[in-house]
């Protein structure tokens, strides 16, 4: 599946709404960690047919930024029926993030 | 421009050093501060000293080698990291800016974590430990960097034109350098918060509101690099694989940074190692 770019106009309908878990990934352009970060995340969707995988750009989103208190990119949300259930601050690897999926 | 520049002239530096120039490289040796191996008062265990050695006159023979060999030996002390757009590296130092195809860190086992009560609860929380990456969420805010040297006056520089103000807490240890910015020297007893890191507490019992903890401990070590570029660590340890490369290609660390054992002859194998990695992995770009 490929990875979803989030934005404030589809976070409702793609994420809270999704009867899927959603890993979503929050970077910035600027940041060298996400840039690191960014192809495990593209592996994973790669990988992993049955959960949605996006990204959103925490500078043309502040309040989604905002709404999950994210202070620190990148940062990794896992969600399952609109509930973050884990979240991992700084360049987590692959095995990290599917070990947290697996476990939902 | 260098063909490799190596942190660190310890064992595993000065190992990956001589290794790149026999085969050829131009090489940079960057150091600065005291050495794990200086400490060292006596080394018995260490293949071919009939009557041992101290590890002050191991590091400096090392040192003395590695120029006799033709590598740059430099003491200056690097801030920071950079990926170029053409993938090349630039290492900057307080004096210099170096750059070079290929990157070998070789710091030493230092710790990333201050070893403060609350740091680690708030990590992503108000605590970072990248000026870059995380000054954003702190615009027009009021922050503090924990450290006292050089590495803490360049994450500042890069916070200064976001934030509100600009705090720097050596957490008792004494400032080096620190004119440009306001500096608390007490020792700090904890960080405070809720959801979010609110207040930092003095030993003394005062209580600082802040509303955001940048960390710069003295001397920026490979694990401080790894979280501004975006090295995978283990704990304070970079990972690397058998040839010493890390998850970015072109930069690999060995010695006392990569974890395990913590002796001579292990630093000076994994110096040979990405001594000989980054030789190939130039040969191959070129």
């Amino acid at each position: 599946m490929s990875v979803l770019e989030l934005n404030e106009g589809n976070f409702e309908k793609e994420v809270l709404q999704s009867d899927k878990v959603v890993l979503i990934d929050f970077y910035a352009t600027w940041c060298g960690p996400c840039k690191m970060q960014s192809p495990i995340v593209d592996e994973i969707a790669e990988e992993k047919q049955d959960i949605k995988v996006a990204k959103i750009d925490i500078d043309n989103n502040a309040s989604l930024a905002e709404k999950y208190e994210i202070m620190s990119i990148p940062t990794l949300l896992v969600l399952k029926n609109g509930e973050v259930k884990k979240q991992f601050v700084g360049l987590t690897t692959k095995n990290d993030i599917c070990d947290s999926i697996n476990s939902l | 421009m260098y063909d490799i520049i190596v942190i660190g002239a310890g064992p595993s530096g000065i190992s990956a050093s001589i290794y790149a120039v026999r085969a050829g490289m131009k090489v940079l040796n960057l150091y600065y501060g005291e050495s794990e191996l200086e400490k060292a008062h006596r080394i018995d265990n260490y293949y071919g000293f009939v009557d041992g050695i101290t590890g002050k006159e191991l590091y400096q023979n090392g040192i003395s080698q590695a120029r006799n060999l033709g590598i740059d030996v430099l003491e200056q002390e690097v801030l920071n990291i950079e990926i170029k757009e053409d993938l090349s590296y630039n290492v900057v130092t307080v004096e210099n800016t170096f750059n070079a195809k290929a990157v070998i860190i070789a710091t030493g086992n230092k710790k990333v974590r201050p070893n403060i009560k609350g740091i680690e609860i708030y990590e992503g929380k108000g605590v970072s430990y990248c000026a870059i990456c995380d000054g954003f969420f702190y615009r027009k805010k009021n922050v503090a960097i924990i450290g006292n040297g050089e590495f803490a006056i360049h994450e500042a520089n890069d916070l200064e034109n976001v934030v509100n103000s600009i705090t720097i807490f050596t957490n008792g240890k004494e400032p080096v350098n620190v004119d440009k910015y306001k500096v608390d020297t007490r020792v700090i007893k904890q960080i405070n918060g809720e959801q979010k890191v609110t207040s930092i507490e003095l030993e003394d019992g005062q209580i600082v509101d802040i509303d955001g903890i940048f960390i710069a401990e003295g001397i920026a070590g490979g694990g401080s690099f790894a979280k501004k570029l975006g090295i995978i660590l283990d704990g304070d340890n970079i990972k690397v694989d058998e040839n010493m490369q890390t998850n970015i290609p072109g930069i690999f660390a060995c010695g006392n940074l990569t974890g395990g054992l913590l002796q001579v002859n292990k630093a000076t194998y994994e110096g040979a190692k990405a001594g000989l990695q980054a030789v190939k992995y130039i040969k191959n770009i070129i």
